[in-house]
């Protein structure tokens, strides 16, 4: 074992041209005569044994250009730099909450669109990652394969459900109805294709770094784009799913800062030493309050509270229906304490605020934990942010850290809570099985409608 | 100096193991390229399989002959005694099935974490043992109720805590889950995130591998225990086809990956496999115990196999076409379709399943290691048998969904049930149009 060690933590004395040098890594000298045969190796122990090495052995990675855009730079230039930070900081964070509320206003469609976007390049900032780390930027296939796969679930979960919801579009197209019926086969067969690449393309000195970047790019899939359609799924729920968890972790991030800065003292976790437990008290608290203001103003708007639903005949998506219960004013009565603080029998609220409640702690207390996470990533391979995509900021990934959770919990509140299987889905599979099942099914729905009185008996068709 | 010198030994020796395993007749050999070729290094004992877990009875019966020939018995014996045992499972019915497929599970898993801790030499993380078991069993709690819900939805319903951990089954499942996220992160110490980060991916990837695979066949064995022998048949007799076939006839190397592997083999394998999933079908059709899907009995509080079997294992009579008929002399021949789709699997698992074997042999030449682990004599470790199986059941669960049946009509009515009323008409309304549309809906329906 200690051989094994040694060996690793010295790169091999044949890195001729090879970036260590460069970083200043190929410190220690290697005292073994390696032979010819043995540096077929080389290059996996120097790359792949990188994990045991303790942390402080790995050099930083270098962070990219700055990329602050020339006007900004020049309207500031007369401002100390640390109030230009802060500026730029203010003016990204307002530009961006800007372009939030330009895009609700323009619909689901464009929200999906912008979903989209955004999972592609937070996968793209965390391949990223992977390629600096492991040096693996000449690997053979890698990158093609890496979007290859991204491409492959995407197409399988985009099936899946954005099927269901367009089943009376697909209902009309005979290609489309192929594809659903062999949805799962043809994603699978994707799939296989892409990993029988991957193992054709294992090359000899590459092993390792060739297994890991395929289990980075796995875990990112995993992470990234079962999040993102979650969100789509939680949007077709209704766009206040939507909105209501994604502002209440904004909320939480932008009021624990504020309270930490002005009443911060304890710090809460080693990981990250500027939160405080009193920003992180405080931040729980208002977003709590923050949610429920939110959803008692979103409540109203059918446009907000209504599934989305795609229509044939218009082409395009509508949110128009009877509110259902959960968004309709009824009358609580007050438990005594409240009653005496507030001088009032009873208070009208929506029952969804009473769900956001649960939404907003939920984003206050174990939304951290994502930032968290994402913080002890950035330690552990060295990066200041994921990418510097936004001046003053860092990466997308670097502003959806908190979100990771966030949509997973929404998704299986809404399914466990609220309601239960997707009707659209249901109406999908009854569409796919045979004329002679569909018959049967239909006359026991029938008899099931007519006794509880749905149907009228006397309907003909 | 000295460490250069051992390694140059060991590396000998395997050379000349190998060679000798190349000169052996062996008959029941399944997997010969777990043996190293010349490229691998044997590295420092933590990393190779260390000790024989040769049994003494075999050790002293087999003591009489060379070290050659004893390997090759040593590992006869134990291919047949792991055949015996699978049959010997199938005997003792889906329950057992159910319960060894568990266990298979949890070995794969800890065999490759404990690979994972050798490679990163991660023994002494805070906590890591214990998070990686438990998102083990999360996963499978997942797992479990989401299947077992559906078949003992009965049993189920009566209980009442089992019919509330069964409606709030997925909240309960991501809220384990999280506490364990969590626990990660608030054990994640300064010196050791690198590690810990890589550890946390191992897990999740092995969870997804192993884990969902092992699910998927235990739904292929509730569609029916053919679903669930005659592809795992196939693989096995693809890897002992294809090494016969390589052995006999091999001259053209297949993969760099795995030198062992030869065209001839492949090919060969092939058509064994084809015609084998064939004739095992055929057999295996005939009985009632293979062919029903398994259920769970209320009353007998058991696993029943009785059905009408389905069109799929009736005997049909197909037209040969006019190439064969002159061969054989018979214009049509009577068949089970179930073969049809035995053709499909076997010949999945002879040109696809290898690619898993690949993987597996370029995951243990990346990470340096001869096996898996040291738990079969003579084979390795279990993942090591059931490498090429890993695609394999994804497959047959795909294409059972795909091209066998379609959703479970039981199931969408009682998902139909738990909708709202709204719903419930629109979705009704829906499926009149479309079978108005279809023609199906005559006057005569419309009226009862």
């Amino acid at each position: 074992m200690l051989e094994l060690r040694h060996r690793g933590g010295c790169p091999g004395p044949g890195a001729a041209g090879a970036p260590p040098p460069r970083e200043g890594e190929a410190a220690g000298g290697d005292h073994e005569t390696e032979s010819t045969s043995d540096k077929e190796t080389d290059i996996d122990d120097r790359y792949g044994d990188l994990d045991s090495r303790p942390d402080s052995d790995i050099p930083e990675i270098p962070p990219s250009s700055d990329r602050t855009p020339e006007i900004l730079k020049k309207a500031l230039s007369g401002l100390s730099s640390r109030w230009k930070n802060w500026w730029i900081r203010g003016i990204l964070t307002l530009t961006m909450i800007s372009l939030f509320f330009l895009i609700i206003y323009m619909g689901s469609f464009m929200l999906m669109l912008l979903v989209l976007g955004i999972q592609v390049k937070c996968f793209h900032e965390i391949i990223t990652i992977g390629y600096r780390v492991y040096r693996s930027y000449d690997l053979p296939w890698f990158r093609t394969l890496s979007w290859y796969f991204l491409l492959c679930v995407n197409y399988f979960f985009y099936g899946e459900t954005v099927a269901d919801y367009f089943a009376t579009f697909v209902q009309r197209e005979e290609q489309l109805q192929f594809l659903i019926r062999y949805h799962r086969f043809i994603s699978f067969a994707l799939y296989l294709a892409g990993f029988c690449m991957f193992v054709l393309s294992l090359v000899k000195k590459h092993y390792r770094l060739q297994f890991y970047m395929f289990a980075w790019t796995h875990v990112t899939l995993l992470i990234t784009v079962t999040q993102s359609h979650l969100v789509i799924q939680n949007l077709f729920e209704g766009m206040i799913w939507f909105l209501v968890p994604i502002s209440s972790v904004i909320c939480n991030d932008i009021t624990a800062y504020l309270f930490g800065f002005f009443f911060g003292r304890t710090p809460l976790i080693k990981l990250s030493p500027k939160k405080t437990w009193e920003g992180f008290i405080g931040g729980f608290f208002s977003t709590v309050v923050f949610g429920f203001v939110a959803a008692y103003m979103l409540s109203k708007y059918q446009y907000f509270v209504c599934p989305v639903e795609y229509r044939s005949d218009v082409n395009s998506f509508v949110t128009e229906c009877e509110p259902s219960e959960l968004f309709q004013l009824q009358s609580y009565s007050l438990p005594p304490f409240l009653k005496a603080v507030l001088r009032r029998e009873t208070v009208s609220l929506y029952p969804f605020q009473i769900h956001s409640i649960a939404l907003s702690t939920f984003a206050s207390l174990i939304g951290p934990f994502g930032g968290f996470f994402a913080s002890g990533f950035k330690r552990a391979f060295k990066i200041k942010d994921f990418a510097n995509t936004i001046p003053g900021h860092g990466g997308i990934m670097d502003r959806f850290d908190c979100q990771y959770l966030m949509a997973t919990f929404v998704h299986v509140y809404i399914t466990s809570f609220i309601r239960g299987p997707n009707p659209s889905k249901v109406l999908q599979q009854l569409l796919v099985l045979q004329p002679e099942q569909q018959l049967n099914i239909y006359k026991t729905l029938k008899t099931h409608l007519i006794e509880k009185g749905i149907l009228q008996p006397t309907l003909k068709v | 100096y000295l460490f250069i010198h051992e390694r140059h030994r060991t590396r000998e020796r395997q050379r000349h193991r190998q060679r000798e395993k190349q000169e052996s007749e062996t008959e029941a050999k399944v997997d010969g390229e777990t043996a190293s070729d010349s490229e691998s290094r044997a590295e420092a004992a933590p990393l190779s399989a260390s000790t024989d877990d040769t049994p003494e009875v075999l050790n002293r019966a087999l003591s009489n002959l060379s070290s050659r020939w004893k390997n090759w018995w040593v590992r006869g014996i134990l291919t047949l005694a792991m055949i015996a045992f699978f049959f010997i499972i199938i005997y003792l019915g889906p329950m057992v099935l159910m319960i060894i497929v568990m266990c298979v599970q949890i070995k794969c898993f800890h065999e490759i974490i404990t690979i994972g801790y050798n490679v990163y030499h991660s023994y002494d993380l805070p906590w890591f043992r214990t998070l990686s078991w438990y998102f083990l069993l999360c996963v499978n709690y997942f797992f479990y109720g989401e299947t077992v819900t559906d078949y003992f939805f009965t049993l189920v319903q009566r209980e009442e805590p089992l019919r509330i951990l069964s409606k709030y089954h997925r909240f309960i499942s991501f809220t384990l889950y999280l506490i364990g996220f969590c626990m990660f992160v608030l054990s994640l110490v300064k010196k050791h995130y690198r590690l810990q980060f890589y550890m946390f991916g191992w897990t999740h990837v092995t969870l997804l591998i192993v884990v969902t695979q092992s699910h998927l066949v235990i739904h292929n064995l509730f569609e029916g225990m053919i679903w669930f022998i005659v592809p795992i048949s196939c693989v096995i007799c693809n890897d002992i086809m294809a090494y016969m076939f390589g052995f006999f006839f091999g001259r053209t190397p297949l993969i760099k990956l795995s030198p062992k592997k030869t065209w001839e083999g492949f090919i060969g394998g092939f058509f064994a496999t084809v015609v084998f999933g064939l004739l095992l079908s055929y057999v295996m059709s005939g009985y009632r115990c293979f062919v029903c899907p398994v259920e769970y009995n209320n009353d007998t509080n058991s696993f029943t196999v009785d059905c009408e079997p389905s069109d799929l294992f009736r005997l049909q009579e197909y037209n040969i076409p006019e190439v064969i008929q002159s061969v054989i002399g018979l214009t049509t021949v009577w068949m089970y379709p179930f073969q049809i789709h035995s053709i499909a699997l076997s010949t999945f698992a002879s040109l696809i399943g290898p690619f898993g074997g690949f993987f597996a042999s370029g995951f243990k030449r990346a990470f340096k290691i001869k096996d898996f682990a040291n738990t079969i004599p003579g084979h390795g470790g279990i993942m090591d048998r059931f490498d090429c199986q890993y695609l394999m059941a994804t497959f047959v669960n795909v294409y059972i969904a795909s091209f066998i049946r379609g959703p479970n009509p039981s199931k969408l009515i009682q998902q139909f049930l738990t909708l709202r009323p709204d719903q419930q008409l629109h979705i009704f309304n829906t499926l009149r149009s479309h079978l108005a549309d279809k023609g199906m809906l005559t006057v005569a329906t419309e009226d009862e």
